[in-house]
């Protein structure tokens, strides 16, 4: 073992005896560019709704539920994906979430939600993970789309532009406060701060 | 045997054919009767153009009673407001420790009594779905006129004619 890591080491230090320099870089920065494409290909591949809901998991509990909300469908047709409000777009902040995300492939390999009655029973720990996230991202993934600069209160009902002109306005409140379980059903909301 | 085999067929087809004319000489009088029906005057055969969806009014202007006793409607949309077994939406500005918050009218007092007239600390389940009675108004032309006229009203109307006399 100790030997192989040694010729291994002996031939990445030693200079090239054989392909050109210029091959060499040229052909390494082709290879990066293969390479990083293909790394980018694959994560936006994992980034579709498609690929979320080739789990039945998604499919058939939270991807049935938004098919009822405004979010899937609307007057303008304009609809949010399952990535546009639960993956991060920016690319740092992404790929921590995918890191993440890694423990549910464990999470689907065991079964944890596999029925709609474990589904329900995981539920509210599911959605405290999800509120947690736009709590302390100041909903990101809602302002992405939703911009407070550009909200003509004269064009909300009375009610929501009190809200917004004020606790949105001056940062006492943010989107996830108030706007709860907007585009899956809730769980027992037993406790959660204003129900 | 044969005989009252046959007499059975006999009264059985005569039975059939009776009620079979009575059912036709109803159809061909609701035909001639031009009740308006959810189809209008489009054919049975014929696909009826639907008719335009109202808007459910969204103004937060509270609205008279259009009978006595009647629950109040809400003068708001309610789009996607669970209320089942996990959650109520309409409690989180309605009840009564959330009022002061929202500035919502809060839900009365009997909806915390249970049946015996004990008051619970949470909404009474006979009183939990609030849609039941609830409900919300489309932005539509009336198909009855009402002609409900407040209690008040009407002992108004009564004073100032006893007044005139």
């Amino acid at each position: 073992m100790k030997k192989l890591l040694k010729v291994g080491w002996d031939t990445l230090s030693s200079p090239s005896g054989y392909y050109s320099l210029g091959f060499l870089v040229l052909g390494g920065f082709i290879a990066g560019i293969i390479f990083w494409g293909g790394f980018n290909t694959a994560l936006e591949v994992t980034n579709t709704e498609e690929f979320c809901i080739s789990c039945h998991e998604m499919e058939n509990n939270v991807y049935e539920e938004l098919k009822t909300t405004i979010h899937f469908t609307n007057r303008s047709g304009v609809r949010a994906t399952c990535p546009d409000c639960h993956v991060p777009h920016k690319w740092t902040d992404k790929i921590a979430r995918k890191m993440q995300a890694s423990k549910e492939v464990w999470a689907k390999f065991w079964g944890t939600i596999n029925t709609r009655e474990k589904f329900q029973a995981h539920r509210r720990e599911l959605a405290e993970h999800e509120w947690a996230r736009l709590k302390a991202n100041d909903s990101l993934e809602c302002r992405n789309c939703h911009n407070f600069d550009y909200m003509d209160f004269t064009e909300q009902s009375q009610r929501a532009a009190t809200q917004h002109s004020g606790a949105l306005a001056n940062g006492d409140k943010t989107c996830i406060d108030c706007h709860k379980g907007i585009a899956h059903q809730l769980p027992d909301m037993k406790g959660v701060e204003g129900w | 045997m044969q005989s009252v085999i046959l007499r059975k067929v006999i009264k059985l087809v005569s039975s059939a054919l009776i009620a079979s004319g009575i059912l036709f000489s109803y159809t061909v009088t609701c035909a001639e009767n031009e009740v308006a029906t959810l189809r209008d005057a489009a054919k049975i055969a014929e696909q009826k153009e639907p008719n335009i969806i109202p808007k459910v009014i969204n103004k937060d202007i509270k609205q008279g009673r259009n009978y006595p006793m009647q629950p109040p409607v809400i003068p708001h949309t309610i789009r996607s407001y669970e209320v089942n077994k996990y959650n109520n939406k309409c409690m989180s500005c309605h009840s009564r420790q959330l009022t002061e918050e929202s500035q919502a009218p809060m839900v009365s007092v009997t909806h915390y009594m249970n049946r015996d007239g004990n008051f619970l600390a949470e909404i009474s389940p006979r009183r939990y779905f609030c849609n039941q009675c609830h409900v919300t108004q489309q932005d539509a032309k009336p198909l009855v006129v009402n002609t409900f006229i407040d209690m008040h009203s009407l002992m108004k109307q009564k004073t100032a004619k006893d007044n005139q006399e």
